[in-house]
């Protein structure tokens, strides 16, 4: 199936959306050449009473907004047009310039309204921006699914057609959805200099002075030297942050209300922290994750508790805590882990240890799913791939391999660099990744095609970590400097040449990660934690049903069950997660081929020039009847087309996903 | 320097009180919504498993016959009404929404053998074992009255069935002639005959109102025109045909239920092959009905179990049985297309809902909307094998189970043995293919009829499910 799109979206047909177009054409004409038709005046009374300013809510201005914006037929009632006026001033001059040209026709109106020019309102006002908004062309290309350039091997006319309307449904909903983006509320951060300023030397405490307080309150040092170097890690949503240090220090903070929500020393060394969100069997506070407290409820005294708990990779083992940072787990069968990663719509908890395992343990059942060897020694590169789950590992010996839990193989093994492979980042859409080696040198990948490099810089000291905001900017920890490269846009690699923002710290950089939704880098190094400011470095528009910072305890409770009832199977962990949605091409072909090859029934005598032996030739399974009442069959069904190879490759009963999984993966490891 | 950082007001995406409407900003960004195939795939899996969850389509049981339901009638105005004659003379009119039976009548000595109402809904006709025709009114007697029928026709031969036109004051009955009579005669218009058999169903087309289609137990479909005095076109099956149907949306098109197991839906314009071969009953199929919407049928056999089969494919798409339901005799689809009356040996008449999980009642906005949702997964992601195997299991009872079994050994034996005769065909290239045997259509008698030999169905069952007519 191609058919892609968002089930249950109003489609309208491409017939329909034409007619529309036409009719606005014709339209334009018109209004060249006839004279302009005029609009009422609002009768005085009116006016007096739109002077007199009711105090408005905010839902109010909100309709009429939306009235003004995307309504072009008539205004349903007088009120609504008497509320719009003093808004559109270019209006009301227009309405006075045709006063006198406007009486005549004024019993005319209903007439015209009804048969020609059915978007001519009550007040004869015209729309100044007649037809559907238009739509840029790479906003739209954002929101397509279907690769047209990919076409279907020698398809008949009636997939072909059905094809064709889901293509066309499909360039309908991108179209929509890029129009709907000019509801986003939200417009991403910026930092300029000006002529000539570079604004990597624009420092930390002049950005503070120049932005609002409440921006301002997110940058902040914790001073914690005693028990250095941290990792760090932000819940999901971007509420919570968590950090662990390496003397067994470790606590969550509600970071922007700075509230310590938990403290503990886990009297033991701690190599990773990560937040995991699995259902939390405490009772809790409805204003507890409002970020800010609210002037008409009372501040809530007790202690709040998020959803997230806390997986620590200790020295020996690896433990899970609650917010209270009660231990709950021990997990013993995932011993000296490293790195910790959480693929959330999965619910597993990959881990690598020192022993070269990499473990997947799904958090909701509480079982390991796979724990793969990576045969190359100690594991402590490790990054996850959010766009499709894949996880990536770095190497003493350069390479990078690429990991799910359904393949005991690498999917791809990539040679990054001459040395061993110190950090490994991959950005929010799938499509870049990047590496610091030993050699140090950055590079930027490719992960689309061959996984080819797009660019290299050499560093004086080599980047240690290395993080991928949310719009794509790249940060690199580099002894006791973060550098901050910036792309063109949300959807290019960033370029290597000028740091976009540098920031020198009080010790060497052992954790970055970026802040989800907000414009704050989060550093964990040798004297502490520093919050850093980095002007858009953040989606600034989250999506309410998946990640929503304010989200209330109903909220995320429906959330969760949802999240939960369809958690993702880790079998489906793939190079590409839309294979699932794609025609399987090498077993729908197989499938053709067995059934010309019993319909037109050849003997092997008669069937050309290649003498094959007759074997015994494994039949594919039969349902129902133990018989199989094949014999006669099972030798006769020797022919070129019945190759006993292609026979074995029979794919009928498995999942799609892994097989095409693992036909890439052959394809990448021939590659490589 | 400019420097412009993230800051949200809370108050923009935190409702104000309590009794708001929590606020969700939406962001369509697909990098936002990682793994929307896989998520939508999983979405698809529940909603198929919630649908066979919830996949009760047994309504109602109306019993107050007593003997075997022989006939169904709906009512062409009423939804609530239903009219059903039963083998030892009754006729019983029913209320499906009180469930309940709102009139009697003895109409016949010996079996009530047809039922039709007129489309007006005053009035129905019955026809029985005692050879007559009588009209009845469709409202009860008034206080006082004696049940009697308004008119009666008495008849020379016993009448099988009986249809009535769509849109004229003419109905037609079948026995040994299909007769074409005038309501307010007690002769008939005319009568015509091909062959000497008893007719066993006469059917009005719903939409080219002249036409009729017969079938008899000579094994032949036979196509009137009622302007003209004989017969159009006629095809002879391998077996007797019990029923046919047409189309109420496709004027051409009608379905022939067979005594084969089968059911046959042909097209009127090219009779010499069926559109499509339907199979799955394991038994003699009695009785066929459209849905309104004539996309789909429902059929009835003697194998205890009705199937619902869609218009284009070859498979049934849900069968209906219980432990007590015995030989099914009639089925009616209703005029809403939402519900399915199934009359049986065992006195009672079944109410089925159509679709076996639909929620019955008024659906909520959400509710519609995450139907039609649910809907739309399914559709995209059928073809996939977990999800195509849990929405076409169905539990079927034993003995209808062992029959499938048995019936798959036999298909498979004919098969062989078709191959085999084909592979020495195709040893001969001078003789020709296999697809095109010179014998499928050779038992063609004369003009107008067609021969459908028994091997060429073997031909579409192993052909690939609508590329079945290569013939």
């Amino acid at each position: 199936m191609r058919a892609g799109g968002l089930p249950g979206f109003y489609k309208p047909s491409v017939g329909q959306l034409r007619g529309v177009c036409t009719w606005i054409v014709v339209r334009v004409g018109e209004m060249e050449t006839a004279p302009k038709p005029g609009r009422d005046v609002p009768p005085k009374k009116d006016r007096l009473q739109a002077k007199k300013k009711k105090p408005r809510r905010y839902w109010e201005e909100e309709t009429t907004l939306t009235a003004v914006g995307a309504s072009p037929g008539p205004p349903r009632n007088k009120k609504r047009n008497r509320e719009l006026r003093p808004q559109r001033p270019k209006n009301t001059n227009i309405a006075k310039k045709s006063r006198i040209s406007r009486k005549p026709q004024l019993p005319k109106k209903p007439r015209e309204r009804g048969n020609t020019e059915p978007q001519r309102s009550v007040s004869g006002a015209q729309d100044p921006f007649p037809g559907p908004a238009p739509v840029p062309v790479e906003v739209a290309r954002k929101f397509r699914r279907i690769d047209k350039s990919k076409k279907l091997p020698h398809s008949k006319s009636k997939t072909r057609n059905r094809l064709e309307v889901a293509e066309a449904e499909e360039e309908e909903i991108s179209i929509k959805a890029a129009r709907s983006e000019l509801l986003l509320a939200e417009e991403p951060g910026f930092l300029e200099g000006e002529d000539g300023e570079d604004t990597a030397k624009i420092r930390q405490a002049d950005i503070v002075e120049a932005v609002d307080i409440a921006s301002a309150a997110k940058h902040f040092d914790l001073n914690l030297r005693q028990f250095g170097p941290y990792r760090l890690n932000y819940s999901p949503t971007g509420r919570h942050l968590a950090f662990g240090g390496r003397r067994g220090h470790v606590a969550t903070l509600d970071w922007v209300t700075k509230r310590l929500m938990c403290e503990i020393n886990v009297m033991e060394a701690v190599r990773d922290i990560r937040s995991v969100w699995v259902r939390h069997p405490l009772p809790e506070n409805d204003r507890a994750l409002t970020p800010f407290p609210l002037n008409n409820f009372s501040s809530p005294s007790r202690f709040l508790h998020s959803e997230a708990l806390l997986a620590v990779a200790q020295n020996r083992w690896l433990h899970i805590y609650d917010n209270q940072g009660i231990e709950l787990h021990c997990i013993r069968r995932c011993d000296r882990v490293t790195r910790l990663e959480f693929l959330p719509f999965h619910f597993l908890l990959a881990t690598a240890a020192e022993t070269g395992f990499l473990t997947y343990l799904d958090v909701s059942v509480g079982k390991i799913v796979a724990a793969l060897n990576a045969r190359a020694g100690r594991l402590d590169v490790m990054t996850k791939n959010p766009y499709n789950a894949v996880i990536h590992l770095g190497h003493s010996n350069g390479t990078v391999s690429l990991w799910s839990p359904a393949m005991k193989e690498p999917l791809a093994k990539i040679l990054c660099h001459r040395g061993g492979v110190r950090a490994v980042a991959v950005d929010s859409t799938g499509t870049y990744m990047a590496t610091s080696g030993l050699d140090h040198q950055l590079k930027i990948f490719d992960l689309r095609g061959m996984f080819q490099p797009l660019s290299a810089r050499t560093l004086p000291q080599g980047a240690g970590h290395l993080a991928f905001s949310q719009r794509g900017l790249l940060a690199a920890g580099i002894s006791d400097v973060v550098n901050i490269w910036a792309g063109q846009g949300k959807a290019s690699p960033p370029s290597l040449e000028q740091p976009y923002l540098t920031h020198r710290l009080s010790g060497h950089v052992h954790g970055l990660h970026f802040c989800p939704f907000e414009d704050v880098l989060g550093v964990g190094h040798n004297g502490g934690i520093t919050s850093m400011l980095v002007p858009g470095a953040a989606e600034p528009n989250f999506d309410g049903l998946e990640s929503n910072p304010y989200r209330s305890q109903k909220q995320r409770q429906e959330w969760e069950v949802k999240a939960l009832l369809e958690k993702v199977p880790a079998e489906l962990i793939c190079l590409d997660p839309r294979a699932l949605a794609e025609v399987d091409v090498i077993s729908l072909e197989q499938e053709k081929k067995e059934r010309i090859e019993r319909l037109v029934w050849s003997r092997p005598q008669c069937s050309g020039p290649t003498t094959l032996p007759m074997l015994p030739v494994p039949c594919p399974p039969k349902y129902g009847t133990a018989d199989g009442g094949c014999h006669i069959s099972r030798t006769l069904r020797i022919s070129p087309l019945s190759n006993p190879h292609l026979r074995a490759t029979t794919l009928r009963p498995k999942l799609p996903s892994s097989r095409s999984q693992s036909g890439r993966a052959a394809a990448r490891q021939q590659a490589w | 320097m400019k420097v412009k950082m993230l800051s949200r007001n809370p108050d923009n995406y935190v409702r104000e009180t309590k009794l708001d409407l929590q606020r969700v900003p939406r962001n369509y960004d697909p990098t936002l919504h990682p793994f929307e195939v896989p998520r939508e795939y999983i979405r698809a899996l529940n909603a198929t498993k919630l649908e066979r969850v919830f996949a009760k389509p047994f309504l109602a049981s109306l019993d107050g016959h007593r003997d075997g339901v022989n006939c169904l009638a709906k009512h062409p105005k009423s939804l609530a009404t239903v009219l059903s004659g039963a083998c030892d003379g009754e006729v019983r009119i029913w209320n499906l929404t009180k469930r309940k039976c709102i009139r009697t009548i003895q109409a016949h000595e010996g079996f009530v053998r047809g039922i039709c109402t007129r489309f007006c809904g005053t009035s129905f006709f019955t026809v029985g074992d005692d050879k007559t025709v009588k009209q009845w009114k469709m409202d009860g007697p008034g206080y006082g009255e004696e049940e009697e029928p308004l008119h009666t026709i008495l008849g020379k031969t016993v009448y099988t069935g009986i249809d009535h036109h769509w849109k004229e004051a003419v109905f037609a009955t079948c026995g040994q002639q299909v007769d074409i009579w005038d309501e307010q005669r007690t002769s008939p218009i005319c009568s015509m005959t091909w062959g000497f058999d008893s007719i066993s169903s006469v059917k009005f087309n719903p939409i080219e109102t002249f036409l009729l289609g017969s079938c008899a137990s000579d094994r032949n479909i036979v196509l009137y025109d009622m302007r003209q005095a004989t017969p159009l076109k006629k095809v002879i099956l391998d077996m007797r045909t019990n029923t046919i149907c047409w189309n109420p949306m496709e004027a051409f098109i009608f379905t022939a239920a067979n005594e084969d197991y089968n059911l046959y839906t042909f097209d009127m314009r090219a009779l010499d092959t069926p559109v499509m071969v339907h199979m799955d009953h394991v038994s003699a199929v009695l009785d066929v009905d459209y849905s309104p919407t004539g996309k789909e049928f429902v059929s009835a056999s003697f194998d205890k179990s009705i199937r619902i089969f869609p218009v284009d494919k070859s498979r049934s798409r849900e069968v209906y049985h219980t432990k007590r339901m015995q030989h099914v005799i009639c089925v009616k689809w209703t005029s809403d297309s939402k519900y399915i009356m199934c009359g049986s040996d065992e006195m009672n008449i079944r109410l089925w809902k159509a679709n076996a999980s639909e929620k019955l009642g008024v659906l909520t906005s959400r509710e519609k909307a995450a139907k039609d949702y649910n809907q739309k997964l399914k559709e995209k992601f059928q073809h996939h094998p977990h999800i195509k195997r849990i929405a076409r299991h169905r539990h079927l009872p034993k003995s209808i189970y062992s029959q499938i079994q048995e019936q798959r050994i036999m298909k498979e034996a004919r098969r062989r043995k078709y191959d085999l005769g084909h592979l020495i065909l195709s040893q001969y290239p001078f003789l020709t293919s296999p697809l095109s045997s010179p014998e499928i259509n050779k038992n063609q008698p004369s003009e107008g009829i067609v021969y459908v030999p028994l091997y060429s169905r073997d031909v579409f069952e192993y052909c690939h499910e609508g590329e079945a007519v290569i013939i």
